[in-house]
């Protein structure tokens, strides 16, 4: 019973590594049709963010869930000012143009900080459950993974800002015409897009340690989930998040980290195949 | 003062001219139709008022002021209102969710613009929880006007609102278009092909023929198909 408990807890935590990996990205190539191949330095900038901040003395709640998401939003901001607004519609420019910048962020970040894992303990210790014992950090992820898909939901059902988003990026023209200010909506949204990776890279901080390169690793898992999802925001990445988390988990559990990467990879291939648009272009089309 | 004024208006894509002179005005309250043929610059007249076109000479006047330097959101906000040709509902939007971008955009209360709203398009009330990408042709067209006017626009820009829609949602528009303009408040400007819509609606109308606009057809003539076929380029 106790083994049973632990195996739940432990795909549950996968499919929330995935959800917090790729939410942000959702927002920005789910909905924006934006690929952001710095998403993964997105992702190392939060992580940054925390290891800096917890340095200079700050709590590490705070580093996490406020300093981290301001600092990559505004720094989302930016990038879309400077760089992204000239790219809409453009999709292989805007993913050579992030690909550069993903680049550009390695580069100087090593020059900042060098290329040496840094790291922050993590916080609340271990559970007991029966005569195991795992990371009290775990229900963390999965609350905040929860939290994600709910507040996103919640966002864009049932606010203003969210039926101007969902309306804008279905049809800029025409929202224009009805008095919307487009760039804004674009900036906004990318903006936010940025600060849920910084938020979500805060919180794996802990657990990966942070360096200028981590975001390789990552910027493969978030985009086969993103895709693998399909056209649906938030449905997409929850379904794709539990399909590939648990295949991914179990088979971890049954054989080794290796096969369990090697098994989601595989998941997402035949997925693909049978579903060319994703989950969310078969099942679940109309959902957010 | 009228509300719009177009005066020599030139208008191009990228190098190629579409509207080589265009001058006419609309009064405040009064249906201003535009009748021309396909190609000869109806909507792209209607898309270089709202600001999507560029425009390469004369001027727009819009409310006292010119609007030329205006982008096409700014230009909404100051009471510009475009139902376009080919409708251009959010598809994956219900239809509820389309009325209220068109309130949302204007941060007024929903449920008194909403209730206004349905009053006048009362076949939308059944249809509020469909997708908009699911309703028929017509009930797009009534949705597309339905939604404009939920910013309240002092001028509302319709382009070809008849094109492709079954009979008895036409005499639906054009039902809720004479209730529209019984009340006075609000203007508008309408391209069309279809001779009997326009001048069913219409207090003037002019021609359009190869971009250029700049006669009146009288009343007097609009039922003579010969003077009509004469105001929109065809030669006798």
């Amino acid at each position: 019973m106790d083994y049973t408990i632990i195996v739940v807890i432990e795909i549950l935590r996968a499919i929330s590594w995935l959800v917090l990996l790729a939410a942000g990205l959702g927002i920005i190539f789910g909905m924006m049709r934006v690929i952001n191949f710095a998403h993964g330095e997105f992702l190392m900038l939060g992580g940054y963010t925390v290891i800096m901040s917890t340095k200079a003395g700050v709590n590490i709640w705070f580093a996490m869930l406020v300093l981290a998401p301001l600092c990559v939003g505004l720094f989302g901001v930016l990038v879309e000012r400077l760089v992204i607004r000239f790219l809409y519609g453009r999709i292989l420019d805007s993913l050579l143009a992030t690909w550069g910048l993903s680049l550009l962020m390695i580069g100087g970040v090593t020059l900042i900080f060098g290329n040496t894992v840094e790291g922050v303990s993590t916080p609340l210790g271990a559970v007991d459950i029966g005569a195991y014992s795992i990371p009290a950090y775990n229900f963390v992820l999965i609350f905040f993974a929860a939290l994600f898909m709910v507040a996103i939901w919640g966002v864009m059902k049932f606010t203003r800002a969210g039926l101007i988003a969902r309306a804008t990026m279905q049809n800029p023209a025409m929202a224009e015409a009805l008095g919307i200010r487009t760039t804004w909506v674009y900036m906004a949204t990318f903006g936010i897009g940025s600060a849920v990776t910084g938020l979500a890279g805060g919180l794996l901080a802990p657990l990966t340690g942070v360096v200028p390169t981590m975001g390789v690793n990552f910027v493969g898992q978030s985009f086969i989930t993103v895709i693998t999802g399909g056209a649906s925001m938030i449905a997409g990445t929850l379904s794709a998040s539990t399909l590939l988390g648990s295949i991914s988990q179990g088979m971890t559990i049954l054989t080794g980290p290796v096969y369990g990467d090697a098994a989601l990879l595989l998941a997402a291939l035949v997925l693909l195949r049978l579903l060319p648009q994703g989950i969310t272009g078969r099942i679940f089309t109309r959902s957010l | 003062m009228s509300l719009l004024e177009v005066r020599s208006l030139k208008a191009s894509y990228g190098v190629v001219p579409a509207l080589h002179r265009v001058d006419f005005r609309a009064e405040a309250g009064e249906v201003v139709g535009i009748l021309g043929h396909n190609g000869m610059g109806k909507t792209t007249l209607l898309r270089a008022i709202m600001g999507y076109v560029r425009v390469t000479g004369g001027e727009i006047s819009f409310d006292g002021a010119d609007i030329r330097p205006l982008s096409v959101n700014a230009r909404a906000r100051a009471g510009l209102g475009l139902v376009p040709q080919g409708r251009e509902i959010f598809p994956n939007l219900s239809v509820e969710d389309n009325l209220m971008v068109g309130i949302a955009a204007q941060r007024a209360e929903a449920g008194p613009v909403l209730a206004e709203i349905l009053e006048l398009f009362p076949r939308l009330k059944r249809l509020m929880d469909r997708r908009g990408g699911a309703l028929s042709g017509g009930e797009q067209q009534l949705l597309a006007l339905a939604r404009c006017l939920c910013r309240r626009p002092k001028l509302m820009l319709l382009d070809e609102p008849t094109e492709g829609i079954q009979p008895s949602i036409i005499d639906e528009i054009s039902d809720t278009l004479k209730v529209l303009t019984a009340r006075q408040d609000i203007t508008i400007v309408l391209v069309e092909q279809n001779l009997d819509f326009i001048t069913g609606l219409s207090d003037r109308v002019y021609a359009i023929a190869n971009g250029v606009l700049d006669s009146e057809i009288p009343r007097d003539r609009l039922t003579d198909p010969q003077a009509v076929s004469e105001f929109m380029g065809f030669a006798a």
